[in-house]
């Protein structure tokens, strides 16, 4: 097993190809949940775990079943079907086996469907041909990556709430032009390691 | 059974046209599938067709066993009590929606059932009878206007273009009347009422329909002057005025605008209104509704919301014993001990403090003689039982 590659690819899909603050993917979750730290770290919780169990289950369905049918082309269709569907089979199952932790982050799972990156992950792990594991760890960097974005979004738009904004720019406005100072902050990254 | 057939057709009609729609144009493009040679489309479509049927056969299995499998019961009751509740998502009660109240009432011991003021008491007792609570009875609360100054009685301090929403003319300076605290009539509160209470008159001033109100409280929290207050129903004499100037510029400002003269404070026989801060106030537990300060305000502030005083008459079963002449503020009563009295209709006002105080419920005809029979009927019950 090659450590070496499985952490490249954390620090590559955490850091330096951020699906927030690179590829701008995940917008719509990512400022709805981070106006409070609380609906932040739950979500990330949340996602995170979802993201690493459905990238592993799409590999499974795309290598065994996808890959010697020749029915590549619906991949969009096949990986969309399996989060949504694992999604519910999870939210079922939670509400039964603990509801403390249903109650807390339950009304994130639904919410995960409609988060791009949990499309774009099998996909890219498709298009780069990586293994099982090497998917798993390639989910696991993208759910740190997203939940590290949410934490920082999230402590800078609660302190926010106290400094003094423009009316017209209250709220979601600030947000875009904070995400892309973010962004650009990000990009020192780049070139940190090259895959 | 039942849900097991349901969840698998909906998945096989689903994958069936999903099939169809992806495979018809981009057959055997994408993935790492590379076209070496000639597409067996026959083929193809059979694959894709076996594996979303599976793919969709195999999820509506698992679901609809994990549905069976890991259902939670949820108390019967909640759903009961959410069907009989408005629906209209107020947050009256004072929780998240309709839902939530439903939740709590019949979840915890100590929430009361009568916390829905839209249901009035009808859900209230519903309510009541599905939990095995106890409902109190509760005063409905209704939306009451405290200022009179429409735009042909107010003077403005600019003419103002802009959003038509008095939040937004509230942010210009105050508003654009001259008096701060009047309403400014650019239909906030009418847009805001979610039961459609509140229509706007010619006059720029909210009139909120009494049938319709339920006291939810929207219109009050929107109002930016919080000239719209919502107070018990059977506050129906108010200063229908809020302003806190000086007497002096409340006249400049607003012809029917509170001066703070004091007239009110001499008239009334039961000392309700309070003079503070240039602005006299009906206190609301000492007003009887009389009625007897409407007409002797010089500015006309004070609004009666009894839409119609009748006037009171004296029945056949009156015994003669001279309490109604001693209430009566405007010795509209007269007669002799143990004789029939009589109520001299040109000096009646309507008030109804005589059937209010009578021992016997001898007076009819003024506003509250329904509710002072029924009273005095349901003391009578609780006494015989």
């Amino acid at each position: 097993m090659e450590f070496t590659k499985l952490f490249e690819l954390i620090i590559a899909a955490s850091l330096i190809n951020n699906f927030v603050f690179a590829k701008y993917l995940g917008l719509c979750i990512f400022f709805g949940v981070t106006k409070k730290m609380d609906t932040a770290i739950g979500m990330s919780l949340t996602f995170t775990s979802v993201m690493v169990i459905s990238a592993g289950l799409n590999w499974i369905i795309y290598e065994f079943i996808m890959k010697p049918l020749g029915l590549g082309f619906l991949e969009i269709v096949i990986f969309i079907g399996v989060v949504a569907g694992f999604v519910q089979a999870a939210d079922t199952i939670m509400k039964k086996v603990s509801p403390g932790l249903y109650y807390r982050l339950g009304i994130y799972l639904a919410l995960i469907t409609t988060n791009c990156i949990i499309l774009a992950v099998p996909l890219e792990n498709v298009s780069s041909g990586y293994n099982f594991i090497e998917s798993l760890f390639f989910g696991l960097g993208s759910g740190i990556g997203f939940s590290l974005a949410m934490i920082i979004m999230a402590s800078i738009r609660e302190k926010l709430e106290l400094a003094d904004v423009p009316k017209s720019f209250q709220g979601l406005p600030i947000s875009f032009v904070i995400t892309g100072l973010i962004a650009l902050a990000f990009l020192g990254f780049s070139g940190l390691i090259t895959l | 059974m039942c849900n097991k057939f349901t969840v698998k057709k909906i998945s096989a009609i689903t994958t069936i046209l999903l099939v169809f729609s992806t495979t018809v144009v981009y057959a055997g493009v994408g993935g790492e599938i590379d076209v070496s040679g000639p597409i067996d489309l026959k083929q193809l479509l059979i694959f894709t067709l076996i594996f979303l049927g599976g793919l969709g056969i195999v999820f509506g299995v698992a679901l609809a066993f994990a549905a069976q499998k890991f259902a939670v019961k949820v108390d019967p009751n909640v759903e009961r009590v959410r069907d009989i509740l408005p629906g209209a998502n107020c947050g009256a009660c004072g929780f998240a929606g309709c839902m939530g109240y439903a939740e709590a009432v019949v979840a915890k011991p100590d929430v009361s059932p009568n916390l829905c003021s839209p249901g009035k008491a009808s859900v209230a007792d519903a309510i009541a009878h599905i939990t095995g609570k106890i409902a109190a009875a509760v005063e409905p609360n209704f939306a009451r206007l405290m200022c009179q100054g429409g735009w042909s009685k107010s003077q403005k301090k600019y003419k103002y273009e802009g959003i038509q929403d008095c939040r937004a003319v509230i942010l210009a300076g105050g508003g654009d009347k001259s008096c701060r605290y009047g309403c400014l009539g650019y239909r906030t509160c009418e847009r805001v009422c979610p039961f459609g209470a509140i229509t706007m008159t010619a006059e720029h001033l909210p009139f909120v329909d009494i049938t319709k109100c339920t006291g939810c409280r929207k219109c009050e929290a929107a109002c930016p002057t919080k000239v719209i207050e919502v107070l018990p129903a059977s506050s129906q004499v108010l200063v229908s005025c809020h302003s806190k100037d000086k007497g002096v510029n409340t006249k400049k400002n607003c012809q029917v605008g509170c001066i703070a003269c004091g007239t009110c404070v001499r008239v009334c026989p039961f000392d309700a209104p309070l003079v503070e801060n240039n602005l006299s106030k009906i206190t609301l537990d000492k007003c009887k509704v009389c009625g007897l300060c409407v007409p002797k305000c010089p500015t006309k502030a004070i609004f009666d919301f009894i839409p119609h005083r009748s006037k009171a008459v004296v029945l056949d079963h009156c015994i003669g014993c001279l309490i109604c002449m001693k209430v009566c503020p405007v010795n509209a009563a007269y007669g002799e001990h143990k004789k029939l009295h009589v109520i001299d209709h040109t000096k009646c006002i309507g008030c109804g403090i005589c059937t209010a105080k009578c021992p016997v419920q001898a007076i009819d005809g003024t506003f509250n003689a329904t509710e002072v029979f029924a009273a005095a009927a349901a003391k009578k019950a609780e006494k015989a039982a």
